[in-house]
């Protein structure tokens, strides 16, 4: 049997509380996970935080070359995971198995880890402003006869990880190759790949005493994000709301990602179907960059209408199809909550299920042994409704008409906003408007993310800041 | 059981009964239940097995009523204390209790290896005092081994307020706290050889300082957050050759004894109740009148029996795995303690 022992700065442990992962089709136990006590891991933050000085003797070319290396590694590679060796196919397997992700998503986002990893020296640079590496390094220097300084802020950065969007790995990794140790807390059913990511960069030469995971319980977590100086947690509302006004704390919460046809486009909007297919569909529709509300000035029902009946020919596939374009839920009773929550959104006046007229079977669908919810699209008669802006973990959107006047008096917190549009005045009001994180204006859907840019917080600036520096000659 | 044991239990189980529900001595709360019964418990309670015709005690007994009620007249004009329990599954109990404490600890400390916690030597307690027992019962401890008892309070209702309100920096601010008074007054008592902590304040403390150099030699712990994953943590990691004592305690039962570590145990945490006055029985959740087999696990059933207190068949918020007789204490024991749970969220957690 396959057991997960710890990586207490880079050293395996074996704890004598442990947690099942199994497969959720069968319920067979795929492996046994160590759990950590929450005191262990406040103490290892501790007494490790000399680590941080030894990996500044590093170069930054020595660590993204370590980067790079670990992302074939990883991709590539059979290597050793835990007690034994894990080839990828092997990694795909049980990824698909516990979280419910087909395996072709699972392999898509190996690629997605692999390409951050592989060009980490451009994300760097693009967050940093272009700063030379020498400066970071040093921590001052001067460019373009500018002084600049950075105060490191983290000698640790903590992460809390979901179970079910393996993507946002990409979001930790640039920490090692700005030389700041990870200590990470893995979702229940997806310890594959914060694991395998940090045997890939132990076999690529990177300093194991800088790479901590410890899969654990809620407490556990809570230790990594208090004691850590700089802290990153995903998780729905109710997670990310005790930390969202803690500034050692970036939040990666619910996205609420929407899609805004201008007024000046909307005749057009049959042009446009494949970016609304794209972002509520893309990558099982279950990441917070996919899109869950749709926003017209007109031909609300039409557009309702037309995505609906194209969104219900993607059906549940097993998860070794190569076609699967549809997670699984790991827990079927998720399912049947989300069913049920939508239903009962139904019972208020003016929402309709444009997809229930064209599906095949019932939204709660079982294929293989695995529960799926299959694409439900809600046309709504109001911002107020319900169901106007919710986000479930699979494809769902609404659709709701109004003006475009009205768009941003209207808008809430959106991690992703997609406007369609060549009205210069409006592209500016979209561009000013507070509750926007990623504005992309034109068809541009969603979920395509340009790793060059930052995504809710820029991790270079949440790891060092701007400060002033003089110094005699 | 052996049959000496269970003639002794049967012996002291007519003799708590006989001074609870007589008149002269016992308290108002089962003079006015007996008298509601059908049957006279002083007649028909001839053995332990027998409680079980009084059915489940309920806890709410304790949470209202005139405390009096439970003071048996026997112990009338006794110096009594009230004590009261956490609180985590709601309105805290409450107890009175005179010699109880005492006698408790007097007893317990006769397990306690005199290399490991010195005779003579301090004590600091880290942990509830307020209305709890606690703090009396440890500077007892400490007394009946000549020794000073220190104390530094933790209100475990201010932590199940900041736990529920997820206040979780004001809560390490608060733990921090009690750990700057304790390195206080470790630093100023260097006779101060032995502790009792909760285990999050153990850690907190060995987090800043080295136990070893402020010569703690023996630690005495509690509470149901320890599972054999902490105690081998603790043994192996925070308290640096001292001696670990993993204790069971609580205001309704007194203090259980932990069975001496053995490699085999694997740091599992077994404790055996302190016969006759208290009895731990695992039972089964669906059916609390059966005890489950050996090795299996049930929520706990306590029933204390002192001239203090009867309390039969009141069902813990704790599940625990049913141990058999060992050596030192040729009765049953219980393994692995932790939170009963199907109790959910209706029990605050983390406050220890």
């Amino acid at each position: 049997m396959l057991h997960i022992p710890l990586l207490r700065n880079g050293k395996q442990y074996t704890s004598l509380n442990q947690s099942e992962i199994t497969d959720h089709r069968t319920g067979e136990v795929l492996a046994t996970m160590s759990l950590a006590n929450p005191g262990l891991i406040t103490k290892d933050i501790r007494e490790n935080k000399k680590v941080w000085h030894d990996l500044q003797k590093l170069s930054l070319d020595e660590t993204l070359e370590m980067c790079k290396k670990a992302a074939g590694l990883f991709l590539n590679a059979e290597i050793p995971f835990a007690n034994t060796t894990q080839t990828p196919e092997q990694f795909v397997k049980y990824q698909s198995a516990s979280t419910g992700m087909p395996e072709n998503m699972c392999r898509a986002n190996m690629d997605k880890v692999h390409w951050v990893l592989t060009n980490l020296r451009d994300i760097i640079k693009s967050l940093s402003g272009r700063v030379d590496f020498s400066i970071i390094e040093s921590g001052y220097g001067v460019q373009d006869g500018i002084p600049i300084s950075f105060l490191p802020m983290a000698r640790q950065l903590g992460a809390v990880l979901p179970s079910n969007s393996p993507g946002v790995h990409s979001l930790w990794v640039p920490s090692l190759a700005l030389r700041v140790p990870v200590v990470l807390k893995p979702g229940s059913r997806e310890p594959w790949t914060p694991f395998r990511l940090l045997h890939a960069f132990m076999e690529a030469g990177y300093p194991s005493e800088a790479l901590s995971c410890y899969p654990t319980d809620y407490a556990g977590g809570n230790n990594i994000m208090l004691y850590c100086e700089r802290a990153m947690i995903f998780g729905d509302d109710s997670t990310v709301r005790l930390w969202e006004n803690d500034r050692r704390v970036e939040v990666h919460g619910t996205g609420f990602s929407k899609v805004l046809l201008g007024e000046d486009i909307v005749e057009n909007w049959q042009e446009y179907m494949d970016v609304l297919f794209t972002s509520v569909m893309a990558n099982g529709g279950r990441s917070c960059i996919n899109t869950s509300a749709i926003w017209t000035p007109k031909y609300g029902r039409e557009i309702a209408d037309a995505l609906a009946k194209r969104m219900v020919e993607t059906r549940p596939l097993p998860l070794t199809h190569p076609q699967a374009e549809l997670s699984a839920f790991s827990d079927k009773r998720m399912a049947e909550y989300m069913d049920h929550a939508i239903e009962v959104g139904l019972d208020t006046e003016g929402a309709e299920d444009v997809t229930a007229k064209y599906r095949q079977g019932e939204r709660v669908e079982v294929c293989e042994k695995s529960t799926f919810l299959q694409p439900t699209l809600i046309h709504v008669n109001g911002y107020e409704h319900p169901l106007a802006n919710r986000e479930f973990m699979f494809p769902f959107t609404s659709v709701v008409e109004m003006p475009q006047e009205e768009m941003l008096k209207t808008i809430e917190k959106s991690l992703v906003v997609t406007a369609i549009t060549n009205d210069p005045d409006w592209q500016r009001e979209l561009s000013c408007c507070p509750h926007i994180d990623r504005l992309n204006i034109g068809p541009i859907p969603t979920c395509k993310v340009d790793w060059l840019q930052p995504h809710e917080g820029n991790l270079f600036e949440f790891l060092f800041q701007r400060r002033s520096f003089q110094k005699t000659p | 059981m052996s049959t000496e044991t269970t003639e002794k239990l049967n012996a002291w189980t007519r003799e708590i009964v006989e001074w609870h529900f007589n008149p002269e001595t016992g308290c108002k709360f089962w003079l006015d239940f007996a008298e509601k019964l059908s049957w006279d418990p002083r007649k028909e309670i001839q053995s332990f097995a027998d409680l079980h015709k009084f059915g489940f005690f309920e806890d709410n007994w304790l949470r209202s009523g005139d405390i009096r009620d439970w003071l048996p007249k026997g112990n009338v004009g006794k110096p009594m204390y009230v004590f009261e329990t956490g609180g985590s599954t709601g309105q805290p109990k409450t107890r009175l209790s005179s010699d109880d404490l005492r006698t408790d600890y007097s007893n317990f400390s006769t397990t306690l290896n005199d290399d490991d916690f010195p005779k003579g030597s301090d004590w600091l307690l880290l942990g509830p005092t307020g209305p709890r027992r606690l703090r009396l019962a440890i500077e007892h401890l400490a007394q009946v081994r000549n020794g000073i008892c220190f104390c530094v309070d933790m209100d475990p209702r201010w932590v199940v307020k900041l736990i529920k309100k997820k206040q979780l920096a004001v809560l390490e601010e608060y733990k921090r706290h009690i750990v700057d008074q304790a390195l206080t007054i470790l630093k100023r008592h260097k006779n101060i050889k032995c502790l009792f902590a909760t285990p999050k304040l153990l850690q907190e403390l060995c987090s800043r300082v080295s136990l070893k150099q402020l010569g703690i030699k023996g630690v005495f712990c509690g509470g149901t957050q320890m599972d054999a994953q902490f105690h081998r943590f603790a043994v192996e990691e925070l308290i640096e050759g001292a001696a670990f004592v993993p204790t069971y305690g609580n205001t309704l039962m007194g203090l259980a004894c932990h069975k001496p570590y053995t490699p085999e145990d694997n740091y599992d945490i077994i404790y055996y109740p302190p016969l006759p006055r208290a009895l731990l029985q695992v039972v089964n959740p669906d059916n609390p009148k059966e005890v489950v087999p050996y090795g299996e696990l049930g929520r706990v059933m306590l029933t204390t029996m002192t001239k203090e207190l009867f309390m039969p068949n009141f069902l813990e918020r704790d599940q625990a795995i049913r141990e058999p007789a060992c050596d030192l204490y040729p009765w049953d024991g219980v393994r692995n303690v932790a939170p009963f749970s199907r109790m959910g969220a209706t029990v605050v957690e983390g406050v220890y």
